[in-house]
């Protein structure tokens, strides 16, 4: 798996083709990317908000799944890069995977779409179009089924790197439905790859995977004792629709166990940051006072979002090129 | 760097063109009554360079240096540089004298990109150009006001600040330029 992510995402320069998982870029390719954003932090204070990079080109907004705050931030991405956007919302009622979703991909291609971002409920949507679009559209997935939502993932990370200027040394703890989460997913893969010290999750066993500990995370049940003495708090968003599996009795009793509140954060380390992909459930996941307090960077992590949108798109539209070369080839 | 580059001028000698430049870019700022300017460095070499001139002509503005990688001609050829920093000018350009500084004028593309930056952040009210080298080999209508050096080289020389600390000036010849790290001089 981590192979063939490796082969679909990098050519032989490193270079990154599409962005379709953490899994597979390594150290190295997720620095530059961090790099890349912080080249664009800039471009939002200016005059002129836009860079002429990507002018020119077709970005599609593909999403098989609503979203606002994702779609919003890749849209202002692709325009501040002067790029055109295209914004698709097909509900996924209207589509079965397979031959609808290529004639959707063609029909596409035929007005010369030079990016496909993707969401969908299905895993693997994003590499499938990935694997089957002309050669020289690139793909982002920007968040696929239960499996990865690496943007989202690396808007933490620049988050974390802004506050915290080094990965080593950190302990992060990842708190919520890690079950359901791709985002939770993507972290972890992005977090050890950076080499933060410890990556903990903090669940109730109804909602953590069976095989939690193979990510690579240490795994609490408890709130208080795996929030102590953390550098970062990733607060995950409770999909209230998880209540009506039976998986947590209540969102009060949820709140009472793991929510974080004032209380609970003087447990962490005096300079913990505290992040949450969006949005909050407050009263839920988190205390109002929490969300709006000093140590939360909530609406940074959205801000930073397009800078790393930015930087995705902008990387994978510059090797266009090579990936038309390699047909040629 | 490559290996068949050699030695061209040492610190010391570049640092007496600076120290020329800075006499030319002052004479130039009395010419056109300007007092406050806003000094602009082309990352990398002219950071470099625009250090050394700013602290010397003694200006009160805080230095501005760009990174020119999102306003490349050469992109959707070559893709994104993997180095980019942000630019950074600490005040507003709007009705602002600027001097812009690089070490290596060549085809006029870096410049042309630097201007078009510059224009997304205001409109300044005149900008000088000050290169620490002007070489032959325009590809666009772009001149210097202020020059250290016109050296004498064939169009496969390339020349090449290194630094910052020392400074000193190399003359290689392209062989194979690779297409991560093609010039844009």
């Amino acid at each position: 798996m981590s192979r063939s992510n490796a082969e679909l995402q990098l050519d032989e320069a490193g270079r990154l083709l599409h962005f379709l998982t953490i899994d597979g870029l390594g150290r190295e390719m997720l620095t530059e990317i961090l790099d890349t954003a912080e080249g664009f932090t800039g471009v939002s204070e200016r005059t002129i908000k836009k860079v002429p990079l990507c002018r020119g080109k077709v970005v599609a907004n593909l999403f098989f799944e609503t979203s606002t705050r994702t779609r919003t931030t890749f849209e202002l991405a692709a325009k501040r890069l002067s790029a055109d956007v295209l914004n698709l919302n097909i509900s996924a009622s209207a589509t079965s995977k397979g031959e609808t979703l290529l004639d959707t991909l063609r029909n596409l291609e035929a007005m010369h779409v030079d990016m496909f971002v993707v969401r969908h409920a299905s895993t693997g949507a994003a590499h499938f179009i990935a694997q089957h679009a002309d050669r020289g559209v690139g793909v982002i997935n920007a968040g696929d089924g239960r499996h990865a939502h690496p943007t989202q993932a690396m808007l933490d990370m620049f988050t974390i790197r802004r506050h915290k200027s080094e990965f080593v040394g950190l302990r992060v703890a990842i708190v919520g439905d890690i079950l359901h989460s791709r985002v939770a997913r993507s972290q972890i893969l992005a977090l050890n790859s950076l080499g933060v010290s410890e990556v903990r999750v903090v669940a109730p066993r109804t909602l953590l995977p069976a095989d939690a500990r193979s990510l690579g995370v240490h795994v609490y049940h408890d709130m208080d004792e795996g929030i102590r003495d953390v550098d970062v708090i990733i607060m995950l968003r409770l999909q209230k629709e998880r209540m009506k599996g039976a998986l947590l009795p209540s969102e009060h009793e949820y709140f009472s166990l793991f929510g974080l509140t004032e209380r609970r954060l003087a447990l962490a380390d005096s300079e913990a940051i505290v992040m949450h992909p969006g949005p909050i459930n407050r009263g839920v996941e988190m205390d109002s006072q929490v969300a709006d307090g000093s140590k939360s960077v909530i609406l940074q992590q959205v801000s930073y979002g397009i800078a790393i949108r930015m930087a995705v798109i902008s990387m994978v539209i510059g090797t266009q090129n090579l990936r038309m070369q390699d047909v040629a080839v | 760097m490559n290996s068949n580059t050699k030695n061209f001028m040492d610190t010391e000698a570049v640092e007496s063109l600076i120290d020329v430049m800075a006499g030319k870019i002052w004479t130039l700022l009395n010419e056109r009554g300007i007092s406050d300017p806003l000094m602009v460095g082309i990352r990398t070499g002219g950071v470099w360079l625009a250090e050394l001139l700013h602290q010397e002509l003694g200006l009160k503005e805080p230095l501005g240096t760009l990174d020119i990688s999102f306003y490349r001609d050469d992109f959707t050829r070559i893709g994104m540089n993997p180095e980019v920093h942000p630019s950074d000018l600490p005040i507003p350009v709007d009705d602002r004298h600027i001097v812009l500084v690089d070490d290596v004028l060549h085809t006029g593309r870096t410049i042309r990109a630097a201007l078009n930056e510059i224009f997304d952040y205001g409109r300044p009210s005149s900008i000088i150009l000050a290169t620490l080298v002007d070489r032959p080999g325009r590809e666009l209508p772009i001149q210097p006001d202020v020059v250290g050096l016109h050296p004498v080289l064939e169009p496969d020389q390339h020349i090449t600040l290194i630094g910052p600390d020392p400074l000193g000036l190399v003359i290689g010849t392209n062989t194979n330029r690779s297409s991560r790290n093609l010039e844009q001089e």
